[in-house]
Formats: C-alpha cells, structure tokens, sequence
C-alpha cells in the first residue's frame, strides 16, 4: 500500500492577519506558516494505516519557509519519504492552481491511496483534494473521519452535519479528504524531530510550469466589519466576573 | 449561456438541509442583476415531495436509484451533463459534506471556476467569502462565464429561501450510472450521549484555548455552579477530552441556548453556524480579532484561566445551596 499526503502550510490564525496595501492578498510579511490542521489529521491517519496493514507513507509538500520542520516532523511520526515541491509559494496560490502542480508528481509515486486535509482555511476556489483526484481520474470522498483498508478498496465514514455518518466503499486508488483522523494527532518530542533531521532526507523535485489559468479575480479583501461586535468588557479577573454575572442576572438567565 | 441560476438542492434522508433553502436566497439576489429563473435541481428518487417549500421559479429533478442517497461519485456523474446542456450563469451548492465533495470535481471536469465560501450576493454579481476561519473577507466578482458557488450560512435565512407555493417540477433525463467507484454501505446514527446540548438552555464551550485535558474540570466546575452543560468546538473533541455528543459545529449539534459561554473559542465559520439562534453569546479570548467578537453580545480578551475561577466562586456563591 502505497500512501501519499500532500500537505500545505497555511497562515497561522492565533497571529494578526492583515491585507496588503494593494487591498487584494494576504500581507504575507508577517505571515507564520503552520502545516494545515486538517492535513496534520491526514498525515495521522496515514501513519495509523501504516501501522495496522504495513505500507509506505510519502509526504509530498510545496517548499515554503517551514517546510522542513513539517516534513521532519512526519517523518518522526513515521512518514518513509519526503518530497518537497520547488516553485510554489503557496500562499495566495489558487487551489486548482496547486493542484494542476501536485497532480503529476502525486501520480509519480505511483499511489494506491491518497490523504489530503479536507479544506484549508485559505481555500477562496475550493479544496484541494477533489481538484487533484479529477485531474488523476481517481474517486474522492471528504469529510472522511475514519479509514480501512481491504483488497481493493477502502471502507470510510464520512460525516454530515448533526452527527449523522455514511459508510462508504471507495474504489482504490482514491483521494480520501480527511477531516479527522481517528486519534488525535501524535505528538512528537523536539529530540525525535532532530533525529529525524539526521536520519530523513527530503528529496527535492521542481514543480513544473504553474498554470493559474481560470484564477478568480479578487476585488477586495478585507477585515469584518466592527459593526455588530461585542461590547467588551474590561478589567480585573474578579471585574469581570462581577459583570458578567450581573448581565446574567439582569437578563434573567440565572 | 443562459442568465438561469440553478441551485442543487441538498437533501439527506428525505429532509431538506437549511442550507438549500439559504442558496435559493442568494440565487434570488443574484438573479435580480442578471435577470434569469431560480431553478431548484433535484437529484435522488421519487424527489416530489421535497419541491415543496423550495421559493423556486422552477424545479428539475433526475431521478435514477443510483441517486437515492448520496455518494459524491454519482452526484458529479449526473450533475455534469445536466450543466453542460444548460449552461446557466451559475450553480449554487453548499459548502457542506455534500456541495463541497461535488462542486470542485465539476470545476475540474468541466473546467468551470469555482468560488467556495461563499456568504454574500449581489445583483451587481459581487461575491463575498469567508477565508482564514472567518478573519477575512474577500469579494470575487462573478466570472464571465458559468461559475460554481459553493455556500455557508449565514448571509441568508433560511425563511428568505422557503415559498408556500411549490415550483413546477419538470425531469431531466439520467445520464447512465454505471460502473460508480463510491457507494454508500449504512449511515451510524449520531450517538446519544447523556445530554442533548441541542435543547439545553445554558451552555459552557470550551476550544482550543482550554489547552488540556485536565483543564475541562475548570468548565465542568463553572457548569455546575450556573446550572449549565459543558460542550465544545472541533479541536476539543478530536483529542478525545469531551466526547462527540457534545461537539456544536457543521458536523455537530446546532444550538439556541439561553446563554453560549464560549470559552477560548476562536469563532471559525464551522463553528459559528450552529450557534447563531443563541439568544446570548458570551466570549473570553485573548485574541481581540477573534471572530467569536463579530457574534458575541459580549466579550473579553482577558485568560480564561485567570476568569473561570472567579466567575464560580461568585456563582456558586449566588446560587442556593
């Protein structure tokens, strides 16, 4: 069983996210990039698989500044290979961009079973894994939250809203967009990561000519408006609590 | 192109979702620039009765068993042709389990752009859509040419969407369906759990900003003392620190308690949408540009840990014995 996951690695959204002067794009200055929360469940689930049924898992990832802290950690969860992708900075690259990019070095590792993170929180034109599994002519089902493997096939749960699941058989090979993995993900110390760092290798292929063709034309982008906030409530731990209970009471909540 | 909109009714297990009714809104405001019908796409098998409350110009079904429940292989398979022939000057789906599994695979199969996200629609064919888990907005104009949107909600209620009087339903032809790669096995029904967060009047939310574990006993703590239920946003209950059952979100319960103190929630889009009939929220975050603030009645950016004691102390003080 031959496992890819591309990943990617997104704004983290605990820092300040502003727009550029020009209005129309993230200001990437000041941009800290973290591996996709959702992709971080593919690269679990990818592993858990390993574990239970044997295989290789490939972590395939644009090369952006952070990228090998990402890899290595994969690798120090039990990722085999490592790849990264050089020539797209991903910020602010569309999805069918990127795609049209990873599609054919995905399809040069020859996978049986493909995990990407079902979304990623920059997503303006849709996720990713759906874009990559039309263009390799492979199924795909998202919000899957669990996986197994049989001859063949994989048997998945994907979720809807309000709790309801489906149980779906997916012919292999397929692009699975994980939502969840069944655990969490691991966590791995820093001295497994730098030994990682000693052990691993990351290969390095260039991605080929990007094609942004069909790109959308953002107007504007911008902050939601203040209109409609909160009214804060500032002060001492023990003000605070004054006043939020007093809203209670005067709301008749308690 | 025709100036139609079409929008792909999203039904699971002979119910329509909110969220369709959300879409046939916007459609509506869109097609007050463009000129065009609404048309209300009906996928599945003996789909009559669910045209019902569709506020449609007209309804088109394809029926073929294959499409009885949902699989996001048949979907694309039948949608496609249907788009090709038509040619309208946009499809609506929803940004949901169904609409965002379907949505980019036509994109690709039929080289169509793609805007996802999406929350607002203008007759002057201007699009807004949430990115960056609700932190920014950014306004697409509509392609010049047949453009897939995919929805969240929260720009329209569902009331905009709905009509007493049901829209002519006429048939599309099936297209074959055969040889499908995905399909559906059984649906495990959402576990009970001991609480229906979904009908309690007071409710205590936990994120990420709770940190571990250990710390769900400082919420369990202020929960007891205001006579309320503990529940959490996604991070929480994917670590296994409250169980399913107790997850408010797109893939969780809805709520509409009296009162949502949410706790070291940021406020992503997934989450927010099952919050918005809380007749009040409460927010604690550090960070004053969470999202959670553009909902909340109230909030403060002081810690929760420094917060929480205080406020059960205090409660539990208040509150008869």
């Amino acid at each position: 069983m031959n496992i890819v996951v591309p990943v990617r690695l997104v704004p983290d959204l605990v820092e300040e996210i502003n727009v550029d002067p020009g209005g129309t794009a993230l200001d990437a200055s000041w941009l800290r990039l973290i591996i996709n929360e959702f992709d971080d469940h593919a690269i679990e689930q990818a592993i858990l698989l390993k574990e239970r049924g044997g295989g290789q898992v490939c972590i395939l990832a644009p090369s952006v500044e952070g990228v090998d802290d990402v890899l290595f950690t994969a690798a120090a969860k039990g990722a085999d290979r490592l790849v990264k992708l050089e020539g797209l900075t991903d910020v602010g690259l569309s999805s069918h961009a990127l795609a049209r990019a990873l599609a054919p070095a995905i399809q040069a590792l020859q996978p049986d079973l493909i995990l990407t993170g079902v979304q990623a929180h920059t997503d303006l034109d849709g996720p990713v894994g759906p874009l990559i599994a039309e263009s390799l002519g492979f199924p795909y089902v998202g919000y899957v939250a669990s996986v197994t493997l049989q001859a063949g096939s994989a048997s998945v749960r994907k979720e809807y809203p309000g709790g309801l699941v489906a149980g779906m058989e997916v012919r292999l090979p397929a692009v699975l967009g994980i939502q969840a993995a069944e655990k969490p993900p691991r966590y791995v110390a820093v001295s497994k990561v730098r030994q990682a760092m000693q052990t691993a290798r990351i290969e390095t292929q260039a991605a080929g000519e990007i094609d942004a063709s069909g790109a959308l034309a953002i107007q504007r982008m911008f902050q939601p408006e203040a209109a409609g906030r909160a009214t804060m409530i500032d002060g001492e731990p023990a003000e605070v609590a004054d006043r939020i209970l007093e809203i209670l009471r005067e709301s008749g909540i308690v | 192109m025709s100036q139609d909109v079409f929008v792909v009714i999203e039904h699971l297990r002979g119910r329509v979702a909110d969220i369709s009714y959300v879409m046939l809104a916007a459609a509506r405001a869109l097609t007050k620039g463009t000129g065009g019908q609404v048309v209300a796409v009906l996928l599945g098998e003996n789909v009559q009765a669910l045209a019902a409350r569709l506020a449609a110009d007209r309804a088109l079904s394809i029926e073929h068993p294959a499409l009885a429940e949902f699989t996001p292989d048949a979907y694309p398979k039948a949608l496609a042709p249907l788009i090709k022939e038509h040619q309208p000057r946009a499809v609506f789906l929803g940004n949901t389990s169904v609409g965002a599994d379907v949505a980019s695979v036509l994109s690709a199969r039929l080289g169509l752009p793609l805007v996802s996200s999406c929350l607002r629609v203008t007759a002057e064919r201007r699009l807004t859509s949430q990115v960056c888990g609700g932190k920014i907005m950014a306004e697409t104009e509509l392609p010049e040419t047949t453009t897939l949107i995919t929805m969240v909600p929260g720009g329209y209620s569902s009331e905009e969407g709905q009509s007493d009087q049901a829209p002519a339903l006429s048939s599309a032809p099936a297209p074959a369906l055969d040889d499908l790669r995905v399909t559906l096995t059984q649906y495990y029904e959402p576990e009970a759990g001991d609480v229906d967060i979904s009908k309690e009047p007071l409710l205590i939310a936990v994120g990420r900003g709770i940190q571990n574990e250990g710390n769900i006993e400082l919420a369990e703590e202020l929960a007891k003392s205001l006579g309320g239920i503990v529940c959490a946003s996604r991070p929480v209950v994917d670590q296994g620190w409250l169980p399913t059952s107790r997850l408010v979100g797109k893939s969780g319960k809805r709520v509409k308690p009296k009162l949502y103190l949410a706790l070291g929630i940021s406020g992503a889009p997934e989450h927010v949408e099952a919050l918005a009939d809380s007749e009040m929220i409460i927010a604690v975050n550090t960070d004053p540009a969470a999202p959670i603030f553009a909902v909340a009645k109230y909030g403060a950016t002081i810690d929760l840990f420094d917060l929480v004691p205080e406020l059960t102390e205090r409660a539990r003080a208040a509150r008869p014995a």
